[in-house]
């Protein structure tokens, strides 16, 4: 652990950085920075004089990374990838989560390693919880629309809830469908019809 | 015939249509082959995620390709080139404020790079004088032709890309808002992007890369080296694939449903309007309509492109060495040749024609003495920078 370290977080998506950030503050870093403009990213990068480079797969703007490695820009320090060929692990960990890291040249891969370790475990959290929230979203959005059938099969047939879901279980079943289908055709043909 | 699935990577750009076409229109599936096309947003995700075996094969930047066989800028892995998906396409688009202003400075028709590159010499050195900013040009990748033509039209007139201008590398998505937004006065491109910052009325297009370099290697099907060297027959199956998707791609009576092909969103995703005039080699290069036609300006696969050309390979390695991205020796030399392997096209699509209107050195740079592969030394010697009239 080396809380001297300077870290800037490079990604377009305010909530993923800010778990990044919050994670790496608790680890003990201190010189945590979010470069949300991609404008002038090299710019920001050089005025800001990071050790370690954190940067989202989804980004195009990593492409314009790639010129911190030419020998004819004047850099302050040569910046090189955390990752190289002994590090087929790391590398394969990282691109699953969507991530890529850069050190200064020079710069002891142990020291930075748990830097990467729990930006993996981050990128990887936010996935769950993203894929978590659109399960629920669905499902919320699914029972709105159940309701809604209900609604209008009580209303048309002048029967109460219990039975008016039995019928959308039964068709769903029947055509071998999910309720929510069988609900949103529903839905549609009333509104056709109102 | 083993049935075989294979990831591909690919980036959005009118280029990848052999690609594209394979699968969309069942070549690959004829060969028994199942193909997961994967669309990124940089060309490093692209050549880590082949790199690493994420991918089996990538549409890949040639010179990128070239630059990971010799391990410079980034990891070593030696990749193979076994066909060519495009040559040329690529165009330098400038803003209508630095337009006028090389017309104003052109000694001469600005359609002539060689002219316009003398204008790009006296606006720098005017700007100097009164005291403005630098113009900033954008590019997409430190090994990319475009960075190589670009430079090579501005050393032409003796403007030194490192030192007099600000050359930037910018994502393609990025190039028409950075052009809007004046934060860029001009850039090199491929396709599609030349023609919407024309469409948008914020550039003009002034040169094709054609007109810089008339047969520019430009991007290539890249798989690990050692992966072609051991997968039997599903490389050669996959190339038969691309050939055939190449020859469908290249029949004027298919144009309009590649353009529509290509034009879907989960593929290149712009216009079939503008894919069409791009794959015809007619593009609008001025807001006013203006426009120019050159049926080289794109290769897919047609006129002998298809099949890697060493000699290309060595010219994108002698670029790297003129602008100090590599050293210059005979090993990495012949590694970058290597790297190109018109064996295995050839063992999979056979003796394919010639072209009919390659210059003799294979490259046809607009400046300077023809392409030497052996004596690349000598060659860059022979590329004098004129002084310019400051």
């Amino acid at each position: 652990m080396d809380p001297a370290l300077k870290i800037v977080i490079v990604d377009e998506n305010p909530i993923r950085a800010a778990i990044l950030a919050d994670g790496l503050r608790e680890a003990g870093y201190v010189h945590v920075t979010r470069i949300e403009e991609t404008a002038s990213l090299l710019v920001r990068i050089y005025s800001l004089d990071p050790d370690v480079i954190l940067i989202d797969l989804e980004n195009p703007s990593r492409d314009v990374l790639a010129q911190m490695f030419q020998v004819s820009r004047a850099v302050k320090r040569p910046i090189a990838m955390f990752v190289d060929q002994s590090d087929a692990a790391a590398i394969e960990a990282a691109v699953d989560a969507g991530v890529s890291a850069y050190i200064v040249d020079g710069l002891k891969k142990e020291r930075i390693k748990n830097i990467l370790d729990l930006c993996i475990s981050r990128f990887n959290a936010f996935a769950r919880l993203t894929g978590e929230l659109e399960r629920a979203q669905t499902a919320l959005s699914e029972r709105k629309l159940i309701d809604r059938a209900k609604g209008i099969l009580m209303k048309m047939k002048n029967i109460g809830e219990a039975d008016a879901y039995a019928m959308l279980r039964k068709t769903a079943m029947n055509e071998n469908r999910k309720i929510a289908e069988v609900a949103q055709s529903l839905v549609t043909a009333a509104e056709l019809l109102k | 015939m083993n049935e075989a699935n294979l990831r591909v990577g690919f980036i959005p750009l009118i280029d990848a249509a052999a690609l594209l076409v394979a699968v969309d229109k069942g070549f690959a599936a004829t060969e028994g082959l199942t193909v997961d096309l994967v669309r990124e947003v940089s060309w490093s995700n692209v050549r880590d995620k082949l790199n690493i075996g994420v991918f089996d094969a990538a549409h890949l930047l040639a010179p990128l390709a070239v630059a990971s066989s010799l391990g410079v800028g980034h990891v070593k892995v030696a990749l193979a080139a076994p066909f060519m998906l495009g040559l040329n396409g690529n165009a330098i688009t400038v803003s209508p404020a630095l337009y006028d202003a090389l017309s104003a400075a052109a000694d001469g028709k600005l359609e002539d790079p060689k002219i316009s590159a003398q204008a790009l010499a006296r606006v720098v050195t005017a700007r100097r004088r009164a005291g403005e900013e630098a113009l900033t040009f954008g590019m997409t990748f430190p090994f990319s032709t475009h960075n190589y033509q670009i430079r090579l039209w501005m050393a032409a007139g003796g403007v030194d890309p490192d030192q007099d201008v600000r050359l930037v590398v910018l994502p393609p998505p990025y190039m028409v808002d950075s052009l809007s937004r004046r934060q860029v006065d001009g850039f090199c491109v491929g396709a599609p992007w030349n023609s919407i910052a024309v469409e948008f009325g914020v550039g003009r297009i002034l040169h094709f890369g054609c007109d810089i370099v008339a047969r520019a290697p430009e991007k290539v099907l890249a798989v690990r080296a050692a992966w072609a060297d051991n997968r039997d027959d599903v490389l050669e199956r996959f190339l038969r694939a691309l050939g055939g998707a190449a020859a469908f791609v290249n029949d004027p009576a298919h144009v309009e449903e590649v353009a529509q092909l290509l034009a879907a969103p989960g593929r290149v995703g712009v216009s079939a309007d503008i894919i069409q005039r791009t794959l015809k080699g007619t593009l609008h290069t001025a807001p006013n309509g203006m426009s120019r036609g050159n049926s080289d300006y794109i290769l897919i696969a047609r006129d002998g492109a298809a099949r890697p050309d060493p000699v290309h390979a060595a010219w994108l390695y002698a670029q790297m060495v003129r602008w100090n991205q590599a050293p210059l020796s005979s090993e990495l030399l012949a590694t970058a040749e290597a790297c190109f392997r018109p064996d295995l096209y050839d063992a999979a699509l056979g003796e394919s024609e010639k072209s009919q209107s390659a210059p003799p050195d294979g490259i046809g740079a607009f400046v300077g003495p023809p392409f030497e592969a052996h004596d690349i030394a000598g060659h860059l010697a022979g590329v004098k920078v004129p002084v310019p009239t400051r």
